[in-house]
C-alpha cells in the first residue's frame, strides 16, 4: 500500500514539475540572419510564474530595442529540452547563447560543445555548479544573500537606539530552494549582530499565498507578541496580511512586515502601508543582458559575476513607482 | 460498546493517532487549545485546523466515492485550480465586485464548469473504458494548463466581500468554509447511507460485471461518482481561492490529490473499491490538517516536516495492519493460512 502511495507521489511530483511551462511563446525568432545583426539564442526555464513571464518579456523587448536577433526557446521546466535548445543554437551558429538553467548540475558537456564551437555563453538569473568556470563568460542575476541582508539592514535601522527585544517570525520559501536558503542566511547574518533581535519562529509558506496565510495563522496562535514578520516573497506576505487582519491586528503597524520581490500586488500593499519595506528582486534584466551580449560579441572583458540592478522600496517610493510597475 | 468492539473498529487507530497528536500539541505548544471570540466569531488554533482542512475534507469525500467504485481521481487539484480561476475571472470583470448577484453567477459558473470536467472524466472511464488513473491523469495535466490559460499565468486578485465570505467568512460565529464542508458531508452520508445508493456503489466497486448482471446500471453510477468528485473539488477550489481573495493557477490544489487519497486510505477504505467509510475519510483529512498545523506549532523545522508527516503515517499504517500487530505482540493467533503457505 505504502509502496503504491509513494510511487503515486513520485509520479505526481514528476508531473507537477512538467506542468510548469504551458503558456510559452516563442516570439522574436524568425529572420535567419545573413546581415551583420547579432544573433542571440536564449533558452528560458518556462512560464511558471508572473515573475518569469515578466523576465521573458523584458528580454524580448530589450532585444528588439537593441536590434538583436533573438532566437527564443522555452524549456518548459525540463533540462533535456534546454540542452536540446542549446545544441540547436550551436548548429545554427548564433553569436551568443544565454540561458536560465532549469537545474544547477549536468551542464558541462553541452557547455563544452559551445566553447569548442567558439560561441560565448551567458547565464541569467540562476547559476550552474560547474567547476570549470571558463565554460561561461558571466552570470547575470540577483544575489539572494544580498537581498536578505538588505532586509536585515532596514530592520536594524528601524529599531536603532531601542533596547527592547524584537520578536521576529519568518515565512520561508520552499525548503531547499536557493532563494529561500540564501534570503534566510543573509537576513540572519545581519540581525545576529544585535542580541535584541530574536527569530522566535520560522516555518515555510512555500512561496504562495494560501500557505503563507495558514502558517501565519499558526504563528499568531503559538507566538506571543510578534513585532516583525519577514517573508521570503511578496505572495506569502500578502497571505499573512489576511491572517493578521483576521486576528484583529493591523498589518504594518501592530506587526511590521518586510518582504522580497516587489511584484505589483506587493507594491500595492506597500503603498497602503500594510507592508513596511520590500527588497526588490527584479526580473527586468533584458537591457543589462543585451549590453553584455554586445560586449562579449566584441570580445570585450566582462566580470564573471554581475548583479541585476535592484533597489528597495519604502511605502513612499512604492507610491511613486507603482504606476509604471510592469509585473 | 465493549472494549473489544472499540479495539476492532477500523477508526480506532486514526482516532488514537489524532489524540496523540493533539496531546503533543497541548504539551509542546502554549495556547494551542485557546479558543476565544474575536470580532463576533470563534478564533483559535482548533478553528484554524478545521478551516484549513475544509478543502481537503471536500476533495476527500469525492475521492471516497470514486474509490468505492474501484476508480481513482487524480484531477481534483486541477479542477480546484480551474474552478477558482473561473470564479475570479468573472468577478474580476464585474463592474461592481461587491454585488451578491454577480458573485453568485461566478460561483454557479465555476461549479458548472467543474461538473462538465467531472462528466468528461466519467465519460472517459465509463463509456470509453479507459483506466481511471490514466483518464483522470489527462485532466490533471490539461486542467492545470486550462487554469493557467484562464489566469494568463498570473495571480488574479479580486476585492469582493461577498466572495470572501465563502473561504474566510463566518456565520453565527462559525467559519463558512467548515459549514460548507459539513453540509456536503451530511448530504453525502444521507444519500449513501439512508438510501440504497451506498450499497449500489459498493457493489459496483466489488464487481462491476456482477452488478450489471444483477440489474445495476454500473456505467451510470461510475459517471455519477466522477461528477460528484469534480463538484466537491470545484467547491473546494472556491473555498481555497476565496480564502486569499485571489486565483493562483499554478499552486491552487497542487498535490492535494495525494493528500486526499491518503485521507481515504487512513480512513479505512481500500483502494481496490467496495466498502467505504465517509467518517473514516473525514477523520483522515482532519488528521492530515492537524499534522501540518501541529508540526508548525511545536516548531519542527520545515526541512523535517515531511519526514515527521511520513513517520506518523507509517506508524499509523503499521498499527492498522493486523499482521504487523500480531508480529509485534507475538500473539498466538495464526496468520491467514494462504499467507503462511507462500514460500519465501
Amino acid at each position: 500500500m505504502l509502496k503504491k502511495i509513494s510511487a503515486a507521489m513520485v509520479g505526481g511530483l514528476l508531473l507537477a514539475s512538467t506542468l510548469a511551462g504551458c503558456g510559452g511563446d516563442d516570439g522574436g525568432s524568425g529572420s535567419g540572419g545573413g546581415d551583420d545583426k547579432i544573433t542571440l539564442g536564449f533558452s528560458q526555464v518556462g512560464a511558471e510564474s508572473g515573475w518569469r513571464t515578466a523576465n521573458t518579456k523584458s528580454i524580448q523587448e530589450a532585444a528588439a530595442a537593441e536590434g538583436i536577433d533573438l532566437k527564443f526557446s522555452d524549456a518548459q521546466g525540463k533540462q533535456e529540452k534546454q540542452i536540446e535548445a542549446i545544441r540547436s543554437f550551436i548548429t545554427q551558429r548564433v553569436d551568443v547563447i544565454a540561458f536560465s538553467p532549469v537545474v544547477e548540475s549536468g551542464w558541462d558537456p553541452v557547455l563544452k560543445e559551445a566553447k569548442d564551437a567558439g560561441i560565448p555563453v551567458i547565464l541569467t538569473d540562476r547559476a550552474v555548479d560547474s567547476k570549470d568556470t571558463s565554460l561561461y563568460k558571466t552570470f547575470l542575476g540577483s544575489d539572494f544573500v544580498e537581498e536578505g541582508k538588505k532586509a536585515g539592514d532596514w530592520l536594524a535601522k528601524e529599531y536603532q537606539g531601542k533596547s527592547d527585544p524584537v520578536n521576529i517570525v519568518e515565512l520561508q520559501g520552499t525548503p531547499g530552494a536557493a532563494p529561500a536558503i540564501d534570503r534566510k542566511t543573509g537576513f540572519e547574518e545581519v540581525i545576529k549582530t544585535d542580541p535584541k533581535f530574536k527569530i522566535v519562529a520560522s516555518q515555510t509558506g512555500k512561496f504562495e499565498r494560501t500557505s503563507g496565510k495558514q502558517t501565519m495563522e499558526t504563528f499568531l496562535q503559538s507566538v506571543k507578541d510578534i513585532d516583525v514578520l519577514y517573508a521570503h516573497n511578496d505572495d506569502m506576505g500578502l497571505g499573512a496580511i489576511e491572517a493578521i487582519e483576521a486576528a484583529g491586528k493591523k498589518p504594518g503597524t501592530d506587526i511590521k512586515i518586510i518582504t522580497v520581490d516587489a511584484v505589483k500586488d506587493g507594491m500595492t500593499a506597500l503603498s497602503e502601508n500594510k507592508i513596511n519595506f520590500i527588497v526588490e528582486c527584479s526580473p527586468l534584466l533584458g537591457p543589462q543582458l543585451m549590453q553584455l551580449v554586445k560586449k562579449v560579441k566584441n570580445s570585450e572583458e566582462v566580470p564573471t559575476r554581475i548583479l541585476t540592478e535592484e533597489t528597495t522600496f519604502t511605502p513612499e517610493q512604492a507610491k511613486a513607482a507603482l504606476p509604471d510597475r510592469k509585473y | 460498546m465493549t472494549l473489544q468492539k472499540i479495539l476492532k473498529s477500523r477508526l480506532m487507530w486514526p482516532v488514537a493517532m489524532l489524540v496523540v497528536l493533539l496531546l503533543c500539541a497541548l504539551i509542546f505548544s502554549d495556547g494551542f487549545f485557546d479558543i476565544r471570540i474575536q470580532d463576533g466569531h470563534l478564533f483559535g488554533t482548533p478553528v484554524n485546523i478545521l478551516r484549513a482542512s475544509a478543502p481537503l475534507v471536500l476533495v476527500a469525500i469525492g475521492m471516497t466515492l470514486v474509490i468505492s467504485t474501484g476508480g481513482i481521481d487524480l484531477s481534483v487539484g486541477s479542477v480546484m485550480a480551474v474552478s477558482g480561476a473561473m470564479a475570479c475571472l468573472i468577478i474580476g470583470d464585474l463592474s461592481n465586485q461587491n454585488s451578491v448577484g454577480g458573485v453568485a453567477v461566478a460561483v454557479v459558473a465555476a461549479i458548472a464548469l467543474s461538473l462538465v470536467l467531472g462528466l468528461w472524466n466519467g465519460f472517459l472511464v465509463a463509456v470509453l473504458g479507459i483506466q481511471p488513473i490514466i483518464a483522470t491523469l489527462i485532466l490533471m495535466v490539461a486542467g492545470r494548463g486550462l487554469a493557467q490559460l484562464i489566469t494568463s499565468g498570473q495571480i488574479i486578485n479580486v476585492q469582493s466581500s461577498p466572495y470572501k465570505v465563502i473561504g474566510a467568512g463566518y456565520v453565527l460565529g462559525l467559519p463558512v468554509s467548515v459549514l460548507i464542508a459539513a453540509v456536503v458531508l451530511a448530504i453525502t452520508v444521507l444519500l449513501t447511507r439512508r438510501t440504497a445508493l451506498g450499497l449500489l456503489l459498493e457493489s459496483v466497486g466489488g464487481s462491476p460485471v456482477a452488478s450489471r448482471l444483477a440489474g445495476i446500471q454500473a456505467r451510470r453510477f461510475t459517471v455519477m461518482v466522477y461528477i460528484a468528485s469534480a463538484a466537491c473539488a470545484g467547491i473546494a477550489g472556491l473555498i481555497y481561492s476565496s480564502n486569499v481573495s485571489s486565483a493562483d493557477g499554478n499552486n491552487a490544489g497542487n498535490l492535494i490529490e495525494l493528500d486526499a487519497i491518503l485521507a481515504v486510505v487512513i480512513g479505512g477504505t481500500a483502494l481496490t473499491g467496495g466498502r467505504f467509510s465517509l467518517a473514516g475519510t473525514t477523520l483522515g483529512a482532519l488528521l492530515i490538517a492537524t499534522l501540518d498545523t501541529t508540526a508548525q506549532s511545536v516548531g519542527i523545522p520545515p526541512e523535517a516536516t515531511l519526514v515527521f508527516k511520513a513517520v506518523v503515517v507509517v506508524v499509523l499504517c503499521l498499527a492498522q495492519s493486523a499482521t504487523f500487530r500480531a508480529m509485534l505482540f507475538r500473539r498466538s493467533t495464526p496468520r491467514p493460512a494462504a499467507r503462511a503457505e507462500v514460500p519465501a
